[in-house]
């Protein structure tokens, strides 16, 4: 029974930021422990679907549920504590730069009080070398970071507080392509890890194969189609196809005006 | 021709509209922040680090002020009093120009500069950047982390930092005093406090919370509302020093309207 419900169910989610209509009705199904790759043009609303899904905007139409219930309907207290099960990797990393990076990597640990200052040292060290990183770089601040380096430290605290949802917002994006399969190759451990359901944006195929289990194309605020990430460049819809390819000429016309 | 009168109309009553709806937000704004005061978590961390900011990095700055003001005043006051043969007033005078205005206004106007801008951009590039987004994923209420703290150390801070503003104008008076007006020491310090009432340095302490209240509300209103990138951050900064210094000078008369209007 418990089986058949989405994680994650989206359903004529509509948002429009004055007369641009940025969300037209999307409808997402994405199931536990699975990961899905979201694709689609910049500006394409791929960013603020993401963030009507943690709450941070409010749609203005539809619903979306998270293992079942309605989190636009739930009462305040509730959802706080739902988002606490969720982590988010922001597009450019968001990571606060007045803090040092230990305490950006165990912000969450630290606000929910599930550990003390003198043990997020450790812990932070714990969660970084889970990314690749020395120790010593928690004593560092984020603007004495290289991108691939924020990037990392960014994906630990995302993931430090172990949520059972994570959503990742491009995060190869503006990285070297080695640098990008490596981001990826940390994305799907930590995921597999914690056993995480995962939602990531992208534009990369190459990343999209390696991170998801299933793919959706998100075109004019619509999801215009669902797949198998693996079947990718190869699905035999019009959009899908000339997005994966790259290619100039096809049904997507790349809006230069709003 | 209805139009040319009506146009203005017209964008008076849309202004003054929006000045409404302006105060209207702010004052929302300003009621949760001081809600969550009252709710815990409290985060300390964020206080210490405003107050010693607000309190301990503006002293220089407010300090000056103060020491330059008080030889100003007790230089202008002589000028102007020996032509009354009314020289002994003149430690009252710097006293009480001081402690009921001059001491608050321009301590607050220095704050302003200051810190005013230095919460704007700092929250306003935190907005930009996703910071704020990033704050309530991570289970904190960025109302309760950013701005609550900052208005609770400003409105402490403002009055201490004040207090040391009152005694170094008169200090700064009281050496022009000796130095180049040839009071005795003793007469001049005897002169300052004996026509000073508390009311005066108390009424002073007042405004100084109150002015603090307002340069924190504006900063960090501004900063948390900016849009649109270094533009938008920079834009938000101006507005937080100017709007602030405004509002002080305008609370500034009706609180001493209340303390001291018949
Ligand atoms: N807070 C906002 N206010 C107004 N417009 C917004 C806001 N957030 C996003 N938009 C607009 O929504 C559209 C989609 O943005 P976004 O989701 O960030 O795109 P992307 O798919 O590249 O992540 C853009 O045209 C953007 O200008
Ligand atoms: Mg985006």
């Amino acid at each position: 029974m418990k089986q058949d419900v989405p994680k994650i169910r989206l359903r004529g989610v509509r948002k429009a930021f004055g007369t641009k209509q940025v969300l037209d009705g999307i409808d997402l199904d994405v199931a536990a422990r699975h990961s899905m790759v979201i694709l689609g043009g910049s500006g394409s609303g791929k960013s603020v679907m993401l963030k009507c899904i943690l709450g941070l905007i409010e749609p203005d139409e539809g619903v979306i549920e998270i293992d079942g219930e309605d989190v636009l309907r739930m009462p305040r207290r509730e959802r706080e504590a739902l988002n606490d099960r969720i982590g988010m990797l922001f597009q450019n990393g968001a990571l606060f730069d007045s803090l040092p990076v230990w305490e950006n990597v165990c912000f969450k640990l630290l606000a929910q009080k599930r550990i003390s200052r003198a043990a997020a040292r450790d812990k932070a060290a714990e969660v970084l070398a889970q990314v690749g990183l020395a120790a010593s770089v928690g004593d560092l601040y984020p603007s004495e970071l290289s991108g691939g380096m924020q990037k990392r430290v960014a994906l630990a605290r995302a993931v430090a507080a172990q949520p059972d949802i994570i959503l990742f917002d491009e995060p190869t994006t503006g990285l070297d392509p080695i640098m990008g399969a490596v981001i990826d190759g940390l994305i799907v451990d930590c995921v597999r890890r914690l056993g995480a359901t995962a939602i990531s944006i992208t534009h990369d195929m190459a990343s999209a194969r390696r991170i998801g289990d299933d793919a959706a194309m998100i075109h004019k605020g619509r999801i215009v189609w669902t797949g198998p990430a693996a079947n990718l460049g190869h699905t035999g819809n019009d959009l899908v196809d000339q997005f994966a390819r790259g290619e100039r000429e096809g049904p997507i016309q790349m809006e230069l005006r709003r | 021709m209805g139009a040319l009168i009506l146009d203005p109309l017209a964008a008076l009553g849309r202004g003054a509209f929006a000045a409404c709806r302006t105060a209207g937000a702010v004052a929302l704004f300003a009621l949760e922040a001081l809600s969550h005061l009252f709710r815990p978590p409290f985060h300390w961390r964020m206080f210490a680090r405003a107050f010693v900011e607000i309190a301990w990095f503006s002293l220089p700055v407010v300090a000056l002020t103060a020491v330059f003001t008080g030889m100003v005043l007790a230089l202008q006051s002589y000028t102007g009093f020996a032509r009354f043969n009314a020289q002994s007033a003149i430690a009252s005078v710097v006293v009480i120009s001081l402690t009921r205005e001059l001491g608050p206004v321009l301590a607050a106007l220095m704050v302003a500069g200051r810190i005013g801008a230095s919460f704007a951009a700092e929250i306003g590039t935190m907005r930009v950047t996703d910071q704020i987004d990033a704050l309530t994923t991570l289970s904190t209420n960025p109302m309760k982390y950013l701005v609550a703290p900052r208005l609770l150390a400003a409105t402490i801070a403002m009055p201490l930092l004040v207090l040391v503003a009152d005694i170094l104008g008169v200090m700064g008076g009281w050496l022009i005093g000796i130095v180049k007006l040839n009071f005795v020491s003793a007469a001049y310090l005897k002169s300052t406090f004996d026509f000073l009432q508390t009311e005066d340095v108390v009424s002073g302490l007042v405004k100084a919370a109150v002015f603090g209240f307002i340069v924190a509300l504006m900063g960090t209103w501004c900063g948390y509302n900016s849009r649109g990138g270094a533009q938008g951050v920079g834009g938000a900064t101006t507005t937080a020093v100017v709007a602030s210094s405004i509002l002080i000078l305008a609370f500034d008369y009706g609180l001493t309207e209340i303390f001291f209007g018949q």
